[in-house]
């Protein structure tokens, strides 16, 4: 296995001022390291994170989670050392007006949602705006890793995101703050989870993408042999092209069909689901269209 | 404090025999607490130390925020096994004053800018201590720091000099600092050649100073190295076959 190269803050890169990039800074003509991570040196010079916190941008889509209320903005906390706020008119309806008293009908303490930063300012002062059409359920899995890992998980052009997507049949949400929604059966879930635990451990190596690709086909592999003894002796075919929504900022489309084995998958994954208000099985659309 | 009659140095050599110039071994690993941000853990010698490193983060109250940048909060503090004699818990002066210069020399590299109106919070315990518990402070504080993500324009690097039966000495053990004429912590910024703490116990003259302060530079590129080989090791580590707990870097929320 490869590794890239590790820098450490206050290594020399270069002489090439011009390409200075992220994560380096410039004296006496000279670019250095601001950043322990790795070097990245194809077009700007640039260091990338292997830690360090969240700091928002805008424009960026985040998950974040309802931790006070602080009228007429809710506070939020955006796993960052800046907390965001909501303010109610994002989330009223036309015309509405939402009165103090009356905030928690609309979103509670602890309550997730999705949203994408509105502005940010010089003294670090978040808005959000809530993207309606998301909001994270119960009976969902949410983990949390390190911001820094989040491109890793998308992949390049989107391959990685696309592979787990593909392979597992679930529902994935990737945030810029490092949080990611994962909707689907629960076994398939967990191999969602622990392939992306592993990226996040594995990010600073080569080859990871065969590696996550083997992790998944164990899984395919697996549901094969349950499949087939639960079903008794209807053939089935084993490629399911359950796209799913949501990565951020990636290029990829996804293209859903529905086949025939995914209808049956749907229905027991109804049965072993255990969230509130008879949430969805795999494949469908439905959320979005609140 | 010189007792008379004890001999710190015999035939060239030191009572543990060390050479003059000669540095007590170090160990170093880095991100040893997994709750903590960044994190490292620092041996010299018999002394043990490990930092943690918070943040940057929310900081209350408000009133010390800076709207600019972040501050650097740095707690530095002995565990009270880590001597002989039960070291009392809590900040007694000595240690209110090694937060205050440990906090000072690592200032002038971290750029705070990036962070305004956070805290970044520096925590520095003393497992066991021999002498020159500052400076493995110091070292592992930088590695933390580095480990946590924090940007910063260098590493620190510390070590102790001083001047035991005459001689200049490298990196004192608790004998020597008892006993000896003069004990003198460094910090600095190895590639800039330029010191960011500088104490003196004790008393030396102006040329002692000056080959005491060559000794500890190149002490501190030593001490430099290890610093970066231990934050590169760190990464080479994890892909040889290890494949530690899964639970590592994230956290579970099942809504």
């Amino acid at each position: 296995m490869e590794m890239y190269k590790i820098v450490v803050p206050g290594d020399f890169l270069s002489r090439d001022v011009k390409r200075a990039g992220e994560g380096t800074y410039v004296e006496d003509g000279c670019v250095y390291a601001h950043l322990y991570g790795i070097l990245d040196e194809k077009d700007e010079i640039k260091v990338v994170a292997l830690s360090g916190k969240y700091v928002p941008r805008r424009g960026d889509v985040v998950i974040g989670r309802i931790v006070d209320f602080s009228f007429p903005y809710w506070v939020v906390d955006i796993a960052s050392p800046y907390k965001a706020l909501l303010h109610v008119a994002e989330v009223a309806e036309e015309g509405e007006r939402i009165e103090m008293s009356r905030m928690h009908e609309y979103l509670d303490i602890d309550d997730l949602i999705v949203a994408k930063v509105k502005s940010v300012d010089a003294s670090m002062r978040v808005e959000l705006a809530l993207m309606k059409e998301f909001r994270v359920r119960r009976g969902d899995r949410l983990i949390e890793i390190s911001h820094t890992k989040i491109p890793r998980i998308i992949g390049r052009h989107g391959s990685m995101i696309k592979m787990l997507k593909e392979r597992s049949g679930c529902f994935i949400f990737i945030a810029k703050n490092g949080r990611i929604w994962i909707k689907g059966r629960e076994d398939a879930v967990d191999v969602v989870s622990e392939a992306i635990l592993m990226i996040a451990n594995e990010a600073h190596t080569s080859g990871l993408t065969d590696r996550v690709a083997r992790m998944l086909d164990t899984f395919r592999f697996q549901r094969r042999i349950f499949r087939k003894q639960g079903a008794g002796v209807k053939e089935r075919t084993e490629k399911r092209e359950v796209g799913g929504y949501g990565s951020v900022g990636s290029d990829v489309r996804e293209s859903e069909s529905k086949s025939e084995s995914e209808s049956e998958c749907e229905s027991e994954s109804k049965s072993e689901r255990v969230g509130e208000g008879g949430e969805i099985g795999l494949g469908e659309r439905r959320i979005f269209d609140e | 404090m010189k007792k008379k009659g004890v001999q710190l140095i015999k035939d060239g050599r030191r009572i543990d025999g060390r050479a003059f110039d000669e540095l007590r071994p170090i160990r170093i690993e880095v991100g040893v607490l997994k709750r903590a941000d960044g994190s490292c853990y620092f041996e010299l010698g018999e002394n043990k130390v490990i930092a943690a490193v918070y943040g940057p983060r929310e900081l209350h109250p408000r009133h010390i925020q800076d709207a600019k940048r972040a501050i650097i909060q740095y707690r530095y503090n002995m565990a009270p096994f880590s001597v002989d004699e039960r070291k009392r818990p809590g900040p007694d002066r000595r240690s209110i004053e090694i937060s205050k210069v440990s906090r000072e020399a690592l200032e002038p590299v971290i750029m705070t800018e990036f962070y305004p109106r956070t805290t970044i919070d520096v925590f520095v315990e003393v497992l066991q201590s021999d002498a020159g518990t500052r400076t493995a402070g110091i070292n592992a504080a930088s590695v933390a720091l580095a480990d946590a993500g924090i940007p910063m324009r260098d590493l620190v690097t510390s070590v102790a000099v001083g001047k035991v039966d005459g001689e200049i000495v490298l990196d004192l053990n608790a004998y020597e600092d008892n006993y000896g004429e003069a004990d003198m912590p460094i910090a600095m910024i190895v590639r800039k050649n330029k010191i960011t703490m500088m104490q003196m116990d004790g008393k030396m003259t102006k040329d002692e100073i000056k080959k005491a302060l060559k000794l500890a530079k190149k002490a501190c590129e030593k001490i430099y190295q290890l610093q970066r080989e231990a934050l590169i090791a760190k990464y080479s580590e994890e892909i040889e076959g290890e494949e530690q707990s899964d639970e590592q870097s994230a956290q579970w929320l099942k809504v």
